[in-house]
């Protein structure tokens, strides 16, 4: 707790520049990554994560100073060649993409262990923390490296606000986009070079292993909560943000913890729950629809029940016993119970000495699903010519959805008939 | 029956497509009039997508050229629209139907600049034209197949070309769109446009073009459609495939032989 009021009061500069630097790089990945998801090229990104790490290996064999400038266009490049040796594989063998990418990905990350490995076992002193590229280390964001990581990523914020149109079109057909006479060329160079920056400024924070999360999950985490472009570029820069921030706490209370994993933890967990809890896509909301369903089918089906006794005794206003109504159709009693009394709070129905009754408002509900239900019978023998001892099964389901405007094209098909397949009179 | 006309709109010069090397249309001579609604016909894998493709320069073309307003495609950009195929995006992408539309005016716009106000009248006139103004703020991805390719007519009318490259408008989509986009075309027509249809129903064809293109790998006639839409000439175009083109293509591409000497 102290840590935490510590660390949220901003007091200390360090803190301050930690945090910035976190969100920087967390949003602007993010923002990169929605066009990467968009052009269906998530997994590229992972390779890109990987291949740096050579780079930045290879920079510093080099340069033999942990210069963030130099690291960074180590780590540029051979991000770059990865996806160059992807394109130049796919175009000129079988090997299908997918193949492409993962033989890529392991090569380059394989030889950067190497490198790694290598640099460590020459106690060159000024080599340590170079490792944190691995797992990342936020709480190191300070002085010059928060500077260069800081101007690569504004700079991919506004590159993606200059060419967000351009970027749109590239994503959502790509040839349209030429045969209005975009640079449809230039523009999968910009978008791949974004990711490659978006992936090397990532880095720092994420680490190469896991920094694919960082560019792709809070882009699909977005996806879930809106159907608008612009807003889901938003949302997801809000996500990585949040999820870089809580990295930089955690970095900082336990400065040994890998940053990466606490980062993708979260930014995951934000994801999962976005798939549950999003309106309409998400799968809560679609229990609540199911549910709903299942509620008022059975609500219709006791309506039904009521208003076919009272068709079949021609009496409507008498009231009937719970077991009565099951005698005619088989519903757990249980269920039928709390069925009747919620039909009864919403004025469908009235409790009679223990016996049920259909309101005005009841009766008419009743009339209409009987109504559904026998026209929907008669259609299916009419339109698709099934026989009339098929056709009820079907008709107990449709009788539920068919909305006013289908059930008055439905009348207007059938010609107002009157009665239905079993010659029961279409009320 | 291959009929060249005086100042075409489009000249397709000795056009040869190959996928993986093998061809897939072989030397296509072809010029269209001005001011014509032309049909593409052929049967399935005929390769009349891909004409329209090569000639859209979407594919790269094994030989010949293609020239629009009697100039290289790049010089007449502006004058030019295309709707591609129905199914070649993903209309599960985060965008609204007048967002779409709107694109039809990137074009003229150019790098950089956003939408202005003329744009989106635009826009929302031509999603007028194909009805479905009250359709502009609805998500693509709850369109049906017919608004969808309604959707896409309306971006290529926000364009405000000469000449229109359609592929397949009519597949797929119900009876009320087919009527209403047809009427559209002749619309289009009557404006002096040249509009070319990739079209896949023989049925309708002589209802609906004036212009007829008729394609199996190679092409079969190019006329006047009471000219070229008879019984010999659909034999021809319908009976059977090429087999021994179809054998020879296959040959090149096995042994990765250029469908050219040079190029």
């Amino acid at each position: 707790m102290q840590d935490f009021i510590e660390f949220f009061s901003f007091t200390d500069a360090n803190i301050r520049y930690v945090t910035l630097g976190s969100v920087l790089l967390a949003a602007s990945s993010a923002v990169v990554g929605c066009f990467t998801l968009l052009r269906k090229r998530a997994l590229v990104g992972d390779a890109v994560a990987h291949a740096v790490l050579p780079g930045v290996c290879l920079a510093f064999i080099v340069s033999g100073t942990k210069n963030p400038f130099i690291l960074l266009i180590g780590a540029f490049v051979t991000g770059w060649l990865s996806l160059v040796v992807i394109d130049y594989i796919t175009s000129r063998s079988r090997i299908k993409e997918d193949t492409a990418i993962g033989l890529v990905l392991s090569v380059f990350f394989g030889i950067g262990i190497l490198l790694l490995t290598a640099i460590q076992q020459t106690g060159n002193a000024a080599q340590s923390g170079l490792d944190k590229f691995l797992f990342g280390s936020a709480a190191s964001l300070i002085g010059e490296d928060l500077i260069a990581f800081g101007v690569v990523a504004v700079m991919l914020l506004v590159a993606v606000v200059l060419f967000f149109k351009e970027l749109t079109l590239l994503c959502f057909d790509q040839a349209y986009a030429r045969t209005i006479g975009f640079p449809v060329r230039g523009l999968e160079l910009l978008l791949t070079t974004l990711t490659v920056f978006a992936v090397v400024v990532g880095i720092q924070a994420v680490g190469v292993v896991l920094m694919a999360a960082m560019l792709i999950t809070p882009a699909a985490a977005a996806r879930f909560w809106t159907e608008n472009l612009k807003v889901m570029l938003v949302l997801a820069a809000l996500i990585g943000a949040f999820s870089g921030i809580a990295g930089a706490f955690v970095s900082y209370t336990a400065p040994s913890m890998p940053t990466g994993p606490w980062i993708v933890l979260i930014v995951s967990m934000i994801a999962i729950l976005s798939f549950a809890l999003a309106p309409g896509r998400g799968w809560v909301a679609r229990i609540l629809q199911q549910r709903r369903n299942k509620t008022r089918i059975l609500e219709e089906n006791l309506l039904k029940l009521l208003y076919q006794l009272g068709e079949l005794r021609q009496d409507y206003g008498n009231a009937r016993s719970l077991e009565e109504l099951l005698e005619r159709r088989n519903i757990p009693k249980n269920e039928a119970l709390g069925g009747l009394q919620k039909l009864k709070r919403q004025g469908y129905l009235q409790k009679d000495d223990g016996r049920w009754v259909l309101t005005p408002e009841g009766e008419k509900r009743g009339r209409r699903v009987v109504r559904l239900h026998r026209l929907w019978e008669l259609y299916l023998t009419q339109y698709l010519n099934l026989a009339s001892d098929h056709v009820h099964e079907d008709a107990e389901t449709i009788e539920h959805i068919i909305t006013p405007e289908l059930e008055q094209r439905l009348i207007e098909e059938l010609n107002y008939p009157d009665l239905d397949p079993h010659s029961a009179r279409i009320p | 029956m291959i009929l060249q006309v005086e100042n075409p709109v489009v000249e397709v010069h000795d056009l040869t497509v190959s996928y993986d090397r093998k061809p897939v249309l072989w030397g296509i001579d072809l010029t269209l009039p001005a001011g014509a609604l032309v049909g593409v016909i052929g049967p399935n894998g005929a390769g009349k997508s891909t004409l329209i493709k090569a000639m859209m320069n979407l594919l790269p073309v094994s030989s010949g050229y293609v020239r629009i307003f009697d100039q290289p495609l790049k010089q007449v950009y502006s004058r030019i629209s295309y709707v591609p195929q129905r199914e070649s995006v993903d209309w599960d992408f985060p965008a609204s139907v007048f967002d779409v539309v709107l694109m039809g005016r990137y074009g003229q716009l150019g790098l950089f600049k956003r939408p202005r106000k003329a744009d989106k009248d635009a826009a929302m006139e031509a999603l007028e034209q194909v009805g479905m103004q009250s359709f502009a703020e609805r998500q693509i991805s709850q369109l049906s197949g017919g608004q969808q390719q309604r959707v896409f007519l309306a971006r290529a009318l926000a364009q405000n070309a000469d000449v229109y490259f359609m592929d397949e408008p009519f597949a797929g989509v119900d009876i009320a769109t087919e009527t209403a986009i047809i009427q559209l075309l002749r619309l289009m027509r009557d404006q002096g446009k040249t509009v070319i249809v990739v079209h896949h129903d023989l049925q309708s064809a002589s209802e609906y073009f004036d212009w007829v293109v008729l394609l199996n790998m190679r092409l079969v006639a190019s006329g006047p459609t009471e000219q070229v839409l008879n019984q010999e000439l659909l034999e021809q175009t319908y009976g059977g495939k090429l087999t021994l083109l179809s054998k020879v293509g296959d040959l090149l591409r096995k042994q990765e032989f250029p469908a050219r000497e040079k190029s």
